[in-house]
């Protein structure tokens, strides 16, 4: 195999991966720390996409739409987990997967309304809108690779914050013993609020970002709801560390199944799924 | 004949039952030119209740949430298109059988790796078993890919060279499948009386302690897990005769998840929660759909309302209205 070739590959495993990682690390802190199982996760990534695409035919310019976008789903999340999470703490895990699944309903419907069902683009950024040539007939978008290092520089703040800071110190509190952080006198129900909402802006943001190399259409978070489950509980529920192995493992099984086994592509990531479980039924770090 | 319900429900339910039943004698006349199409809608809905029921074994009775169990419907779908032979009948006692057959061997496998994981990870097993069965009928050319297959001619029952049921009439259609969603619904009655039931149901309560009383419950979980999936395989059988079409989408995550709504909506551990599930949740998107394009936001608010206001389904608010508390759930 061309080395340039496997590169690219390697390239775009790690770009998704990462992309993967923002949205996966809001849904395992949200399950660790909250016990919330949150379908609805994949549609603040899409909420992020729609309003990224429509921010940025406003203001006519992606980064603007970007940063505009986030606080917008934070404070949109925030709501969702005062009104409604925040009722089902105390019930089953069944019933927040009912009360989440009406909630993509929703979304889904809402964006359709406001948006309607058609598929949208969102133009590259014309200051990133080149490529980096490789070989004579091999070359790399700069987007991808810019995409990429924002998410590794978030990816490397979540690790500061969550290692370092006082803040961080109760996430990591709240995901190993949920009751003793409350009867430590921490604000828990700001904690939750405050997770659910990183979460979704997270998510948000790797939407609005990804939007110039995928459509924006209505449905768009279910796929990559799944795919972030997958990542989840590949590294096991509330591990951070465990979400961006996964995160890794999916991105690349994912990319090299396409290049590999063209027919069996999808296969690839529920296999790779398959088989870690069977392994280690509580996935790589729990 | 109904278990340990109350008696006040137990009449409810029979009386929806006999709506049900003589549904082709009321329909006509309240519904006129609209008859035929609702008589398929509620065959279909009764369908979907089969699967809900089959799915509510596993998620309310042994605790074991499946989030790929449409695997086994769609798989039961295709065994028939894969079964018929191309332009003449198949015969029913010939291919159900085979159908539940197969569909009972797969579960087996399936349900052999996933019940090692418990949790989160087994839905999530579940619905990596079950996205692989999407995508083998997806990508392979096996019963047309992507397409989908369709099923020329419906199977039909004859005894003596007569034909005595042919599923090619909507009517007759409807009385097997009310038929076989009684003769379901009984059964697992009868599995969940049995010492095999009052196990499993210790299973979904207390694992440990059931193991600690000196039973294996994998073999139990194991046992529920292919009975589960052959009555699954049931419901897409005759889901695939109704139509005459499979497609790959019969076996994805979102009809997956779409039943675990309806057991969940309905009323888990109940068997007759999942069923009241299915026709709630179908007939109102069929109403919604009806008044807007739009119904799946009312429809969101709908479950929304529905898992605030009644914390164990619809079947939790009519067992707390006939008088009897803490029966089923969870």
């Amino acid at each position: 195999m061309d080395f340039w070739f496997f590169l690219i590959q390697v390239l775009n495993g790690v770009q998704y991966g990462l992309l993967l990682f923002l949205v996966a690390s809001g849904l395992t802190l949200i399950f660790g720390i909250m016990g919330i199982i949150n379908l609805a996760h994949g549609a603040f990534y899409m909420l992020g996409a729609y309003l990224a695409y429509w921010l940025a035919r406003t203001t006519g310019s992606l980064v603007a739409a970007v940063l505009l976008s986030l606080p917008i789903s934070a404070a949109i999340g925030y709501v969702i987990e005062a009104l409604l999470v925040r009722t089902l703490y105390r019930r089953d895990h069944l019933d927040q997967v009912l009360l989440t699944y009406g909630l993509i309903l929703i979304f889904n419907e809402a964006t359709r309304m406001a948006w309607g069902a058609d598929v949208h683009g969102v133009p590259v950024p014309e200051a990133l809108n080149w490529s980096i040539k490789l070989t004579d007939t091999l070359s790399y978008p700069v987007y991808r690779l810019m995409l990429s290092g924002v998410c590794a520089v978030l990816a490397i703040g979540m690790y500061l914050v969550i290692a370092r800071t006082r803040f961080g110190m109760w996430v990591r509190a709240g995901a190993s013993n949920r009751d003793m952080v409350a009867a430590l006198g921490i604000d828990v129900k700001l904690l939750f609020g405050l997770v659910f909402a990183i979460g979704a802006a997270l998510a948000g943001l790797a939407g609005a970002i990804s939007t110039p190399i995928t459509s924006v259409a209505p449905g768009m978070g279910d796929s990559v709801l799944i795919l972030c489950f997958v990542v989840v509980v590949i590294g096991g529920v509330g591990s951070i560390k465990g979400a961006f192995l996964g995160a890794m493992l999916i991105g690349l099984a994912d990319t090299f199944g396409k290049v590999f086994v063209p027919d069996f592509a999808s296969f690839t990531v529920y296999g790779v799924m398959a088989a870690v479980l069977l392994w280690k039924p509580r996935g790589l770090f729990s | 004949m109904t278990g340990g319900l109350p008696k006040r429900l137990t009449l409810i339910l029979l009386v929806l039952l006999a709506a049900l039943a003589l549904f082709p004698v009321w329909g006509p006349l309240a519904f006129a030119a609209k008859y035929a199409f609702l008589l398929q809608k509620l065959t279909g809905i009764m369908i979907l209740a089969i699967l809900a029921m089959s799915l509510d074994l596993l998620v309310g009775i042994a605790g074991l949430v499946s989030l790929g169990h449409a695997a086994f419907f769609g798989l039961g779908g295709y065994m028939l298109a894969i079964l018929s032979p191309q332009y003449e009948a198949a015969n029913l006692w010939v291919v159900l059988p085979a159908t539940m057959a197969a569909v009972a061997a797969v579960s087996a496998v399936v349900g052999f790796l996933a019940i090692r994981t418990a949790g989160i990870y087994f839905i999530m097993v579940t619905l990596a078993f079950g996205q692989m069965g999407y995508y083998f009928f997806n990508d392979s050319k096996l019963a047309g890919g992507s397409d989908g297959a369709y099923i020329y001619v419906k199977p039909v029952v004859e005894a003596f060279g007569t034909t005595l049921v042919n599923l090619d009439s909507k009517q007759s259609f409807f009385f097997v499948v009310l038929g076989a969603l009684v003769a379901v619904y009984l059964l697992l009655r009868v599995v969940l009386a049995s010492p095999f039931g009052r196990v499993l149901a210790a299973i979904g309560v207390n694992e440990g302690r059931v193991r600690g009383l000196g039973f294996d419950p994998m073999a139990y979980k194991l046992v529920a897990f292919t009975i589960a999936g052959a009555l699954a395989g049931l419901a897409g059988f005759l889901a695939a005769s109704q139509y005459g079409f499979v497609s790959p989408a019969m076996l994805g995550w979102h009809q997956s998840g779409h039943v675990l709504v309806m057991v969940i909506l309905g009323g888990m551990g109940t068997l007759f929660g999942p069923i009241l599930g299915a026709f709630i949740l179908e007939l109102a998107h069929f109403g919604l759909e009806a008044v807007t394009e739009h119904w799946l936001l009312p429809m969101g608010v709908l479950v929304i309302a529905i898992v605030l206001a009644l914390p164990k389904g619809v079947a939790g608010l009519l067992l707390q209205w006939c008088g009897k508390k803490g029966e089923g759930g969870q």
